[in-house]
């Protein structure tokens, strides 16, 4: 069965979170892989959870971006390996140049910790699948530097290749760029997000932030 | 510098039989000093009821051990950080936050939620030169320092209070709580043996915070910002994993966090504790900076270190984990067989004393007598006129910071990661966490300056009730109580019999409900250039929610029946109206009748047990007016109340809407005839059907006469207030 590697860097703060939900809510088996553990290469998928690596020192996600396990999450992406990366994971991706643009103070120049509302922009990659275009639902934030921007040149390829895959709905909560949530890489088998899809399902039967889990899941499942 | 009075040097003298020599003199003053020592407090709060069925380890200097059930404890500690955040709001916070966490770490058990009380002077109290805003500075950067610190550890900051009074004016007090949560046979024992090691491990030692339990200890009259220290979420959160890793591995025998008075104070109460000799070698310490001295580096309170005590046959164990995490430890030293504290420097004895004498300050006599305020208080006392327009009272009390939405706080405050927080801040009157076997815990802290000022007595029984019903709102049943007593000098009389009376009601109220006071603190010394600050006891309560026991939150539902359990009395006297609306002080504070406060709060769990009701909410802070006004603003509905209906004996309309009576509930159901029902078979209990939720029409009537008209839009905005003025 594939499995999917959770890497944990110093500071990682939501490995627990993300490992607690795949394995014991969704049953999806996931393992934690400490990020100089040369195991990694050996999983299917990846996911590189939220949390203040290295204490977000110099820029949030710069430090890890710069460790040797990036040069092996580059060479799994270019392998087609999926990788998706929550919160500080997304800003890591950015920063190693896995995904394009960048993640900066939000508008509002403090960190913040709520619910939003999100929708589903691309559905063609692993991690949308099974959701519907245009498709919208609740998803809880919690960051500092979480607004998206990339710069007119940029932008115009990100949106002409279709790597918009979520979007802010009506509630954009840090001023990102074309209120951009979550973006994918070229292929579509990287991808970054904002909120953090491993928090909804508590304290509630059913939810559709965690479809993402599962549509990856489901992905991973030999055809 | 750190002082030891005469008595105590001749003391010191006596019983070493020899006069120290300057280092060994300021280790004992360190460890003398009140914030470590307790000298003035330690025999009064010694008398409190301590034991119950859930606890296992009390209180102490390290946190507190309960248990629940299944194989799981949870642990709990509380501390201020107040001189250190008045010089510096985000490092004292922050600081304050990181301290609190490593005490948990202390036990073997992985910190789970952060709480936090906060004091300031009012906001629009325009005190600098520029026209700015002191008080409005230091809670902004306290709250970035909570904020900051608790988020980059991944430990949420669930649940909190916060009250503005002038008496605060140039000065704060922040309070932090920590849980913990962990396997009960993991709990580290505290034990140690011959030749076992002794390891610091953490953020290098600098010349940071040197002296400042001191000044802690004395009046905060100059900033001392050398005092204070420099806070490294980062490193904590790296303690966090390489000890709980290193405890699920058996590594650690003893270990201690490094707080106030630094390695003085950790090495010679350990030492004492575990009833062991230490020989330590300073010169292994890493340090920040060249050329520290034995005493700067034995006094230096540099945070994010902690010292551990392992076996030769684990040291390898906690080498691989502390080399996993990058962290920097040094074997300090070893265990004797004596029982002293032997510093060397270079190998030779800086300090040898026995650590009972060193741990065990002399206690201090302290004078007590009624505060002539109090007199004064009484003789001015005037009653103030009702005024006529009650609804611009009602809008005026809503946007009163300290009753406004605190969601401008707890909206920097990581309060979800964790995934164990079922009840967010602001949705109900305590938080509520997810155990891992089924059980839920709710927390929360509750103050009151105001009233605690007027009627030190009656105000303290009046924060324990509140903590209590805050989290019997949830469903839980108190199962353990800390407190932190924050006071002025002890040395003043006045100040000292306030504090003798918050212990005296702490200790009645604790032993008449039968909840242990599982920890503790007692911060003397917090007086500004204007005199000392208003006693300010802050209570902790922690519940318990046994399985599939419902949780209940505090938004009312469109529909809902609306009932009050207690009677509403004139008992106005500290309120957020008397003080806020009228700017006085004075009347009769809220008195806590015991045996109807424990009537009621059985009444209320007996509801939520039943599955009978919506919503509940405690009436505190405001009053009914402004209790059943925040369950609409949360639930989006408005109501229609008959204030006749409300049990009262109040002789003016305003004491009946804004009194700040004890041991009262508002409750929304769908069930109002099964309510009744269950209500009225309770022996003694007082409550009322006062009317139902709906609409946008927000309305007080006495008789057919309207007193307060409005709508739910105004409510809210006027409840968003807090947020306004930190925006702006």
């Amino acid at each position: 069965m594939a499995r999917i590697g959770i890497v944990v860097f110093p500071g990682s703060n939501c490995d627990r979170d993300v490992h607690y939900i795949l394995n014991k809510v969704l049953k999806i088996p996931a393992d934690f892989v400490w990020h100089t553990d040369s195991k990694l290469s050996a999983y299917d998928s990846v996911i590189i959870p939220g949390g203040f690596t290295y204490g977000d020192r110099l820029r949030a996600g710069v430090i890890a971006a710069h460790t040797p396990v990036a040069i092996e999450l580059k060479k799994m992406a270019k392998g087609g390996r999926t990788i998706l990366g929550i919160c500080n994971g997304f800003q890591i991706l950015v920063e190693c140049g896995l995904l394009p643009g960048a993640l900066v103070m939000n508008n509002s120049r403090s960190f913040v910790c709520r619910w939003t509302t999100i929708r589903v922009d691309n559905n063609k990659t692993p991690f949308t699948s099974l959701l519907k275009r245009n498709q919208t639902f609740k998803i809880p934030i919690a960051h500092g530097e979480g607004r998206y921007v990339a710069d007119g040149r940029l932008l115009k390829s990100v949106l002409k290749n279709n790597q918009v895959v979520f979007r802010y709905f009506n509630d954009d909560p840090n001023g990102s760029v074309d209120h951009i949530a979550a973006v994918c890489n070229e292929e579509g088998n990287v991808m970054g997000i904002m909120p953090h899809p491993e928090r909804a399902p508590v304290n509630r039967s059913f939810d559709e932030a965690s479809m993402i889990f599962r549509c990856l899941s489901t992905y991973l499942q030999p055809k | 510098m750190a002082d030891l009075t005469k008595d105590e040097s001749r003391y010191l003298a006596y019983k070493l039989n020899r006069e120290p020599n300057k280092i060994e003199k300021e280790i004992v003053a360190a460890e003398w000093s009140e914030h470590c020592s307790y000298k003035s407090s330690k025999r009064f709060i010694k008398m409190l009821p301590s034991k119950g069925k859930h606890v296992i380890v009390g209180p102490g200097y390290d946190a507190a051990v309960l248990d629940v059930g299944d194989g799981y404890v949870i642990t709990v500690h509380i501390q201020s950080h107040n001189h250190p955040s008045a010089v510096d709001p985000y490092g004292g916070a922050a600081t304050g936050v990181g301290g609190v966490i490593r005490d948990i770490i202390s036990t073997g058990t992985r910190p789970i939620a952060l709480l936090d009380a906060l004091r300031f002077a009012p906001l629009h109290e325009e005190n600098n030169e520029d026209g700015s805003s002191t008080s409005e500075w230091l809670l902004r950067h306290v709250v970035r320092g909570i904020g900051d610190y608790g988020n980059c550890i991944g430990v949420p900051t669930v649940a909190g209070e916060i009250e503005f009074d002038p008496s605060f004016i140039n000065y704060c007090l922040v309070d932090v709580a920590s849980i913990g949560f962990g396997r009960r046979d993991s709990i580290v024992r505290n034990r140690a043996n011959y030749d076992d090691l002794i390891i610091l491990v953490g953020g290098p030692t600098g010349r940071d915070g040197i002296h400042g339990a001191a000044f802690a200890s004395k009046t905060y009259l100059h900033h001392n910002r050398s005092a204070v220290q420099i806070p490294d979420p980062f490193l904590e959160k790296l303690l966090i994993e390489a000890i709980t890793e290193a405890v699920e591995e058996g590594a650690i025998k003893a270990l201690k966090d490094l707080g106030g008075g630094g390695l003085s104070c950790c090495l010679s109460e350990m030492s004492d504790s575990l009833g062991k000799g230490f020989d330590i070698e300073l010169r292994e310490v890493h340090v920040k900076e060249k050329g520290m001295s034995p005493l700067e580096l034995m006094l230096s309170e540099s945070q994010e270190r902690m010292l551990i005590i392992t076996d030769h046959l684990k040291i390898d164990n906690i080498r691989r984990i502390f080399d996993k995490y990058e962290l920097k430890y040094v074997i300090l030293g070893k265990i004797k067989d004596h029982h002293n504290l032997v510093i060397r420097c270079n190998e030779k004895i800086v300090a040898n004393m026995p650590s009972t004498i060193v741990a065990n300050a002399p206690l201090a006599r302290r004078y007590s007598k009624r505060p002539a305020y109090l007199t004064t208080l009484r003789l001015d006392f005037t009653p103030p006129v009702t005024p006529s327009n009650l609804t611009g009272v009602l809008l005026s009390m809503l946007s009163n910071p300290t009753i406004a939405s605190k969601d401008w706080i707890y909206r920097q405050y990581d309060h979800e990661v964790g995934l164990r927080t079922m009840l967010k801040p602001g949705e109900a009157d305590a938080s509520v966490l997810r155990l891992n076997n089924g059980k839920f815990i709710s927390v929360k802290l509750d103050g009151n300056s105001k009233q605690c000022y007027i009627d030190p007595y009656h105000g303290t029984l009046g924060c324990l009730s509140e903590a209590c019903r805050n989290v019997a709102c949830t469903g839980a049943f108190p199962i353990g109580i800390i407190d932190h007593l924050q006071f002025g000098s002890p040395e003043n009389p006045e100040v000292f019999w306030s504090f003798r009376k918050a212990v005296n009601a702490i200790n009645n109220y604790c032993k008449f409900m039968k909840i242990p006071v599982v920890g503790g603190k007692v911060s003397f010394y917090n007086e500004t250039s204007k005199g000392p600050i208003k006693p300010t006891p802050v209570i902790g309560a922690i519940g318990l929610i046994e399985e599939k026991r419902l949780i209940t939150q505090s938004s009312l539902k469109d529909g809902n029946a609306i009932f009050i359990v207690g009677t509403t009395a004139n008992e106005i006297g500290g309120s957020e109206y008397y003080e806020y609306v009228h700017h006085i002080t004075g009347g009769n504070v809220a008195k806590v009748d015991m045996n109807i406060d424990r009537l009621n709060l059985r009444s209320i769990l007996q509801l939520i047990d039943k599955n009978v009701v919506s919503c509940v909410h405690d009436c505190s802070k405001g009053g009914v007016a402004v209790a059943i006004s925040e369950m609409a603003i949360l639930g989006g509905v408005g109501f229609n109340v008959f204030i006749d209906k409300i049990p009262n004996s109040c002789s003016n309309i305003d004491s009946l809407l804004f009194s700040e009576s004890h041991s009262r509930y508002v409750i929304g159901t769908k069930e109002p005839k099964t309510v009744e029902k269950i209500l009225s078979g309770i022996e003694g209990l007082v409550f009322s059907r006062i009317c139902d939720a709906y609409k946008e029409k927000v309305t007080f009537k006495m008789k057919s006469k309207i007193l307060i008209d409005t709508d739910l839009p105004a409510i809210t905005t006027n409840f968003k207030r807090l947020e306004q003025i930190m925006t702006r």
